[in-house]
């Protein structure tokens, strides 16, 4: 890597090799597990981060979310759901 | 909207404590394993974080323990296993316990100097599912990293690093900085970049073990002090997504203590390569500790029940000023081997924190940083 990856809403996002995503029964929510961290995810960073599969780019991850639900403005989903990957991309947790 | 707990796994990572939720607080569910395989190891780092009295090889418990205890850990709800050592490729059945320990579903990190690594090892240690290699490094040039480690394979981990990436398998450098390398922190950055790691931990000694009786050749001088702390904010900036730089400080100059592993008994265990189960890598030098062995018991059992990890779990335990500390739950006392080792009472306060009665301890070898380097007492059988 040589460059800062900055996510936009043509970004596929996916995990990189070292970040392994899975379900923790024993603490009953996502987790992402990486060198010396542990990512506890809450229920709905639980449900963005399953789509974070480098099949999805971030506006239709986006969709498919806005979706889902229904309540939330899609503009509030992209400005949270961009934030929140960028925030484990900075990390080194999420790669495009 | 996301709720990211960051917990430790490594002893010499700075400890953040892990905020899950409430229920599985209170369960007390551990993060992390580290498996010390063997005590053997070619390097002679004065610094190594292995107790005083190592352990032969003929005490090291066998591949069918292992993995044993990994498969109990996958029961306790620990999400990752750290095989480290001494030098954890010495053993001739690492892939096995790899390959045990990923299909059971535990995250897989290898703590190696390299020096013994070849491609064939490594593409065998992929394909038993390791997630992640650790390589150490004691300096950016040779001739000082070979002396410091009493070994000869600074060029063989360069080498080493290179085959991990060439591996396809993710890299931490791990650099371990004292007043004898500080000088050479921003070559280290640099030289992490160029080997393609993902991470770079700048851990600055700390002083346990073998590194107290090295203190005196190791501890910086505050100045020094500052100056990494400042090239590591730099970077940090300059490398954001780039190279991610985990940083511990060595706490003598702090104003808190460290929440040594996340706080006693809370996040994690260390196994000695005789199968002793520890709260920390260090805990040995509580000689008035008992130790439960995996041999003797099962491992949640030692968890949850024996006098070891009960002894300072909690806050129960505290004396003051930590027990009417609004912090008490932030860095849990601090750690007990430090307050143990330089006060010789193991109930007291860490002395790194301000507020600690016997803070007075650190004037000593604060005012003495950066006088006469003393020769290293090097990490051998013999030498304690």
């Amino acid at each position: 890597m040589s460059e800062r990856l900055l996510l936009n809403v043509d970004s596929v996002p996916r995990l990189p090799r070292h970040a392994k995503l899975r379900f923790d029964r024993a603490r009953d929510c996502w987790i992402i597990n990486a060198p010396e961290r542990v990512f506890e995810l809450d229920a709905i960073a639980g449900e963005v981060i399953q789509l974070v599969d480098g099949t999805r780019t971030l506006a239709v991850l986006v969709d498919e979310l806005a979706t889902k639900y229904d309540q939330a403005p899609r503009a509030d989903i992209e400005r949270d759901v961009t934030a929140m990957l960028q925030n484990l991309a900075d990390k080194g947790f999420v790669i495009a | 909207m996301t709720d990211q707990a960051e917990a430790p796994a490594n002893a010499q990572t700075e400890c953040t404590a892990a905020t899950g939720n409430s229920e599985s607080r209170n369960r007390l569910i551990p993060y992390a394993v580290l498996c010390e395989l063997t005590h053997r190891c070619p390097l002679q780092c004065p610094y190594c974080s292995n107790p005083i009295e190592l352990e032969r090889a003929s005490r090291e418990i066998d591949t069918d323990t292992w993995k044993s205890v990994l498969s109990q850990a996958v029961d306790m709800g620990i999400l990752q296993a750290h095989f480290s050592g001494g030098e954890p490729t010495v053993r001739k059945d690492l892939e096995e316990m790899v390959e045990h320990a990923s299909k059971a579903g535990l995250y897989t990190n290898l703590i190696t100097s390299g020096v013994l690594l070849t491609p064939a090892r490594l593409d065998r240690l992929r394909e038993a599912g390791l997630d992640h290699v650790q390589v150490s490094f004691q300096d950016t040039e040779s001739e000082n990293a070979d002396r410091i480690a009493g070994f000869r394979g600074h060029a063989k981990k360069q080498e080493a690093a290179r085959m991990v990436r060439a591996a396809d398998l993710p890299l931490t450098v791990n650099a371990v900085m004292h007043r004898q390398n500080l000088h050479h922190l921003e070559a280290m950055i640099a030289m992490a970049v160029e080997l393609d790691a993902e991470r770079l931990e700048v851990a600055q000694v700390q002083y346990y073990g073998w590194a107290l009786k090295n203190r005196q050749a190791f501890l910086p001088t505050r100045d020094q002090l500052d100056e990494a702390t400042r090239i590591v904010e730099e970077a940090r900036v300059r490398l954001k997504g780039i190279l991610a730089i985990d940083y511990v400080v060595p706490d003598y100059y702090a104003r808190r203590p460290k929440s040594c592993m996340g706080g006693w008994g809370r996040q994690f265990l260390n196994i000695t390569p005789a199968g002793k189960v520890l709260p920390c890598h260090a805990a040995e030098s509580l000689d008035f500790l008992e130790f439960e062995n995996v041999t003797e018991r099962p491992l949640a059992w030692i968890w949850e029940h024996s006098s070891a990890f009960n002894r300072f779990r909690g806050t129960d335990w505290m004396p003051e000023p930590c027990r009417s500390c609004d912090r008490r739950e932030i860095d849990w006392g601090g750690c007990r081997c430090q307050a143990f080792a330089l006060t010789g009472d193991p109930d007291t306060t860490d002395p790194a924190c301000e507020f600690a009665p016997q803070r007075h301890v650190l004037e000593m070898p604060i005012g003495e940083a950066g006088g006469e380097i003393p020769e290293f007492v090097y990490r051998r059988i013999g030498n304690g």
